[in-house]
């Protein structure tokens, strides 16, 4: 089961990707992933009749009881074969339908492959959520199939409403699941119905969210309008999605659900009371319908309404006479749509006041739509004809209280569907003929060409079906008895017949019959009365209403939190990580005491650095500014060297040396100073407002901190680990290398990263540049640089660079055991790059290696990468140390582990991202692109 | 942590914030190294001075707390890519429009002004007046 669902799924994704090239060969491909699904439950029916249940389990998280749970009974195996087995004519009917020519035919079917599948694993889910899922997928693949053409604004905008209103009902029907689910303690649709009934509020409160759900899907009364938007979607479409398939989702929910809680108090009055208001509504406006296709449209609302009230009713013999009307409104009204798509692609219209007069090509159509008609209406020796009489005896034995009213109100609603079934055949085939003779201007009108066979061949196989389940209903008999068993286990076995001798359901039919006919004759003198149909509130109104104030609603906030501003951004988040803190700070107030005042390095470093850090808020000119931001690293440094952290301090000299470096290269190219900036007093005010919010909490936050340490630190244990575990006696090293190597492999990732979106950001459009250049602008740069070159300075840069060149080595190898370390050595590397810089520019830069910066920044990132991943081939963790003792000539004895493998793929990463950076910003300002 | 030192990182904070604040990008660059440092000096200061934390230079029991420089090591080098990156940015944003001020979003600015929501509920108004009316007898 789960192997045919993802048939459907790899099949509709393949022909969104690709389908397009196929024309409209696309949906006879589409028409596989049903075709199979139908031979598989056809193949598993026997069983099935037999009582057998197939099911299939694959947990997923198992401690939440997320689980993928299939299980086919009859009622799931009726589902599932009048989805697959329509969705099979459905496709043949479309690749008739649409000329080749037709744009978007490949996402079109995919689209229904996806939907298919989506509504194939809805009726077979046994879990709610799964259910959910399947449910919320069927919405989101009608909305796009109903707004297929995206260049017009009614489809966009029925799509929006098929979409808001039944995934809102959806979004209910979750509320609902998990309310239920809290109570009875279960998900699953089985366990749900063998076990106790739950009561009480909570499940009231539940069932009333999931019957939201359900309503909205089959567009019940007031939620119905998006149905009749939806035939925007193209004929094939509605054929499948509005009429046979989607809509009853909602119809199969409340049949799954009816046999537990019908007897619940809010249960009955509800579902048949707006199921019988939608069967007559519906009902009447489709009375007063020209589009032929609308017509079907309240039509199938109308339809939808009865199911509701039959598998709603919760009694066996409703349900039965559900299930049959469910099989026959499958096939009459598909093929009704059927018709109507060929009326319209063959004549142009389906308006019954322009149809033309349908020649003798269209035989075969005719009778197909009449018989499909007759079964819409109720009329004997057609399958709904059966369900009628099904309908009525199920409520003539007055099951429960109310079922006279009922009983009453379907009798009322089958006139007016006998009425309108008329209406339809009239319209469409005797009307056009009769008018011609009338008007005699039959030679003048072009009559339309009669349809090619194998358009007419799906709607012909199922208006057969009709009749011939309407002349020898017994031979659903196992088939129906096992699926109402399904829903309610007690159910006897079920006895179709077309002729069950007098009584009251047969005098009701003819009543119906005879009320029909009637309305048909008195047309004229009735529409007064019936036009109060459309008087009836819907929820049309109510539905602009809400989108309105969503939409100004979402409007107003989104003009609030997301305004533009790069300053409030920052200014919201800034003021918010210095307020909640601070707020917590208060509430839970402990002074430590104060600590010392100062170590006696503290105070002129301290100085220095808030000097430095004035002078850069407050210069008026780039570079100074980039200057004092320098001096501020140079005090962090001496910082760090009084602090006992003579790795840090390396770093950060060697850090600040290379970001003044890129700075200045930076900022040659920006103008010099700052232009005055045109903020107001207040805004200035807020800066400052927040930044002594934060200043003043860092303060607190700070001196609170130092004095609250309660437990002893890790680092004893690290302190203590570091030479047996990790090889090495530098303890920094050894937590960037061992300890926290996965942090430090994330670490030079986001360098890789930031590097690489740098040049990307600066040299965007340089290689048109350069391809301009290679027709004859190239040399004036080269001359350039040629001419800046200084010979001593170039001299003593070429013995430099090697000695530092060897020095990062030193540092790289010794810094396991020694202050050192990749980044130390890297970053060594990077200053050694920037002497040869200032000496010969790029181009001595690019001279230097045979090998791409980036090339050196993907292999630092690879080694590290390998290094990590290579101990798993031995069974063993990612990033476990190997070690061995080695002394190397001039660089002493260290122990040579993978870590410094690892520090090797970090060391060759700084140095890629150094090389980067050059890359990005070091080219003489006349070779930028302008 | 000493007062000095709680007193300099509060400092740098608050005027590091204070150059996030503005727009020219060039400025915020500064105010983040800025910020930076001052975190730095929190998590420096949060463990225990002492001796540089290298087995055999010093007893263990008087050595500086290695967990934190680790975390600030990463940081600073971090920050050196992060401010790489925003020098791009702002050469970019010079570039482009030959200053290294960041605007306003345009694009919110006209979905603050319902430009974009406006025009998706005149088409369901206009579907619904025209789609849903009986056509009468």
């Amino acid at each position: 089961m789960i192997a045919i669902l993802v048939t459907f799924g790899v099949l509709g994704m393949v022909l969104l990707t690709f389908g397009e090239r196929l024309g409209r060969w696309a949906f006879l491909v589409a028409a596989l992933a049903p075709a199979v699904s139908t031979v598989w439950v056809c193949a598993q029916l026997p069983g099935i009749v037999d009582g057998r249940v197939v099911s299939e389990h694959l947990s997923w998280v198992g401690g939440l009881g997320l689980a993928i749970d299939l299980r086919l009974d009859g009622f799931a195996a009726t589902m599932t074969l009048i989805v697959s087995g329509i969705g099979v004519l459905v496709l043949l009917y479309a690749a008739s339908y649409f000329s080749s020519d037709a744009p978007h035919l490949g996402r079109l079917a995919g689209l229904l492959v996806l939907f298919a599948g989506a509504m194939v694993g809805l009726v077979q889910s046994d879990h709610l959520l799964l259910l959910y899922t399947c449910w919320e997928i069927t919405s989101v693949t009608s909305y796009l199939l109903i707004g297929n053409d995206h260049t017009d604004a009614d489809a966009r905008a029925a799509a929006l409403h098929a979409l808001l209103v039944t995934s809102a009902g959806g979004l209910a029907m979750l509320g609902g699941f998990v309310l239920l689910a809290a109570e009875s303690g279960t998900y699953r649709l089985s366990e749900l119905a063998d076990g106790a009934v739950p009561g009480g509020a909570t499940v009231t409160a539940a069932l009333v969210l999931v019957l939201l759900g359900a309503f909205t899907k089959s567009a019940q009364y007031p939620f119905h309008a998006w149905l009749p938007g939806a035939m925007a979607a193209p004929t094939p479409i509605s054929a499948y999605l509005h009429s046979a398939t989607m809509v009853k989702a909602g119809v199969y929910l409340v049949a799954r659900l009816a046999p537990i809680f019908a007897a619940t108090m809010v249960w009955r009055p509800l579902v048949l009371t707006i199921g019988l208001a939608t069967l007559v509504a519906g009902g009447l406006r489709a009375l007063r319908q020209h589009d032929l296709k609308l017509l079907l449209a309240f039509g199938t609302v109308s339809q939808l309404g009865l199911m509701v009230v039959l598998f709603g009713a919760g009694t066996p013999e409703a349900t039965t006479a559900g299930w049959v009307l469910l099989v026959a409104h499958a096939l009459f009204k598909a093929t009704l749509f059927f018709v109507v798509g060929i009326i319209d692609h063959q004549t142009g219209t389906r308006d019954i006041r322009e149809i033309t007069p349908l020649g003798p090509g269209w035989r075969r159509v005719e009778a197909t739509a009449a018989i499909s008609a007759a079964s819409m209406a109720g009329v004997p020796l057609a399958a709904g004809f059966i369900a009628k009489e099904e309908a009525y005896g199920a409520f003539a034995g007055m099951p429960f209280g109310g079922s006279a009213v009922v009983l009453a109100a379907m009798v009322g609603g089958s006139m007016i569907t006998f009425a309108y079934g008329v209406r339809f055949y009239w319209g469409a085939f005797v009307e056009p003929r009769r008018r011609a003779r009338t008007e005699g201007d039959e030679a003048e009108l072009e009559p339309a060409s009669a349809p090619s066979w194998r358009f007419v061949a799906p709607g012909v196989v199922m208006a057969g079906a009709s009749v011939a389940l309407g002349v020898a209903p017994q031979v659903l008999d196992p088939f129906a008895s096992v699926a109402v068993a399904s829903l309610h286990a007690t159910a006897e076995a079920v006895h179709l017949e077309l002729w069950h001798g007098f009584n009251l359901a047969l005098a009701l039919s003819v009543l119906t019959l005879g009320g029909g006919w009637l309305l048909v004759v008195f047309n004229r003198r009735t529409q007064s009365v019936l036009a109060t149909g459309s008087a009836v509130p819907t929820g049309e109104a109510v539905y602009l209403v809400l989108l309105r104030a969503l939409a100004v609603t979402s409007r107003r906030v989104t003009g609030i939190v997301q305004n533009g501003s790069l300053p409030a951004y920052s200014g919201v988040i800034l003021a918010t990580a210095a307020v909640l803190p601070a707020a917590v700070l208060l509430s839970s107030w402990d002074w430590p005491g104060w600590p010392a005042f100062g170590a006696s390095g503290d105070v002129p470093i301290a100085g220095l650095l808030i000097l430095a850090a004035f002078g850069a808020a407050t210069a008026r000119r780039r570079f100074s500014a980039a200057v004092f931001l320098g001096a501020a690293g140079y005090a962090m440094a001496g910082l760090f060297v009084v602090d006992g952290a003579p790795d840090l301090a390396l770093t950060q000299v060697a850090v600040e040396t290379l970001t003044t470096v890129v700075f200045v290269l930076v900022l040659r190219q920006l103008p010099d100073r700052f232009e005055r900036q045109s903020s107001s007093g207040r805004r200035r005010a807020v800066r400052l407002g927040v930044a002594g919010l934060v200043g003043a909490t860092v303060f607190v936050f700070a001196i609170i901190a130092g004095g609250s340490r309660i437990a002893p630190p890790v680092s004893d244990e690290i302190i203590a680990r570091a030479e047996p575990d990790g090889h090495g006696r530098n303890i920094v090293n050894v937590i960037l290398v061992d300890f926290r190597a996965l942090d430090t492999f994330g670490e030079i990732t986001v360098l890789a990263v930031a590097s690489i979106g740098a040049v990307a950001l600066a040299r965007v459009g340089r290689r048109v540049a350069e391809e301009g250049a290679e027709e004859g602008k190239e040399p004036v740069v080269a001359r350039a640089e040629g001419l800046n070159r200084i010979v001593f300075v170039d001299v003593s840069v070429r013995v430099i660079f090697h000695a530092v060149l060897m020095a990062s080595l030193w540092l790289l190898f010794a810094g396991h055991n020694a202050p050192g370390g990749g980044f130390v050595g890297g970053l060594l590397v990077g200053s050694a790059i920037t002497l040869r810089y200032i000496a010969g520019g790029m181009k001595d830069v690019r001279g230097r290696s045979r090998f791409r910066p980036w090339t050196v920044l993907g292999a630092g990132l690879l080694l590290a990468a390998l290094t990590a991943t290579f101990p798993l081939l031995g069974g063993g963790d990612v990033l476990d140390v190997a070690s061995a003792s080695v002394t190397v000539p001039l660089l002493g004895t260290a122990r040579l582990s993978t870590a410094l493998v690892f520090d090797t793929g970090v060391y060759l990463t700084v140095v890629g991202m150094v090389l980067m950076a050059f890359e990005a910003f070091g080219d003489e300002p006349a070779e930028a692109p302008t | 942590m000493t007062i000095v030192l709680a007193a300099t990182a509060a400092t740098l904070f608050a005027v590091g914030t204070y150059l996030v604040l503005q727009r020219k990008l060039s400025r915020i660059i500064i105010g983040l190294s800025l910020l930076t440092h001052g975190a730095n000096i929190l998590m420096i200061t949060s463990g225990r001075r002492g001796a540089p934390p290298i087995i055999g230079r010093a007893d263990p029991s008087t050595f500086a707390d290695p967990l934190p420089q680790a975390l600030a090591l990463t940081a600073i080098v971090i920050t050196f890519a992060v401010t790489i990156l925003l020098l791009a940015l702002g050469y970019r944003s010079w570039l482009l429009t030959d200053d290294d001020e960041v605007e306003d979003d345009l694009a919110d600015r006209a979905i603050a002004r319902g430009d974009i929501l406006r025009k998706e509920i005149a088409d369901q108004e206009t579907f619904m007046s025209h789609e849903h009316g009986d056509a009468g007898p």
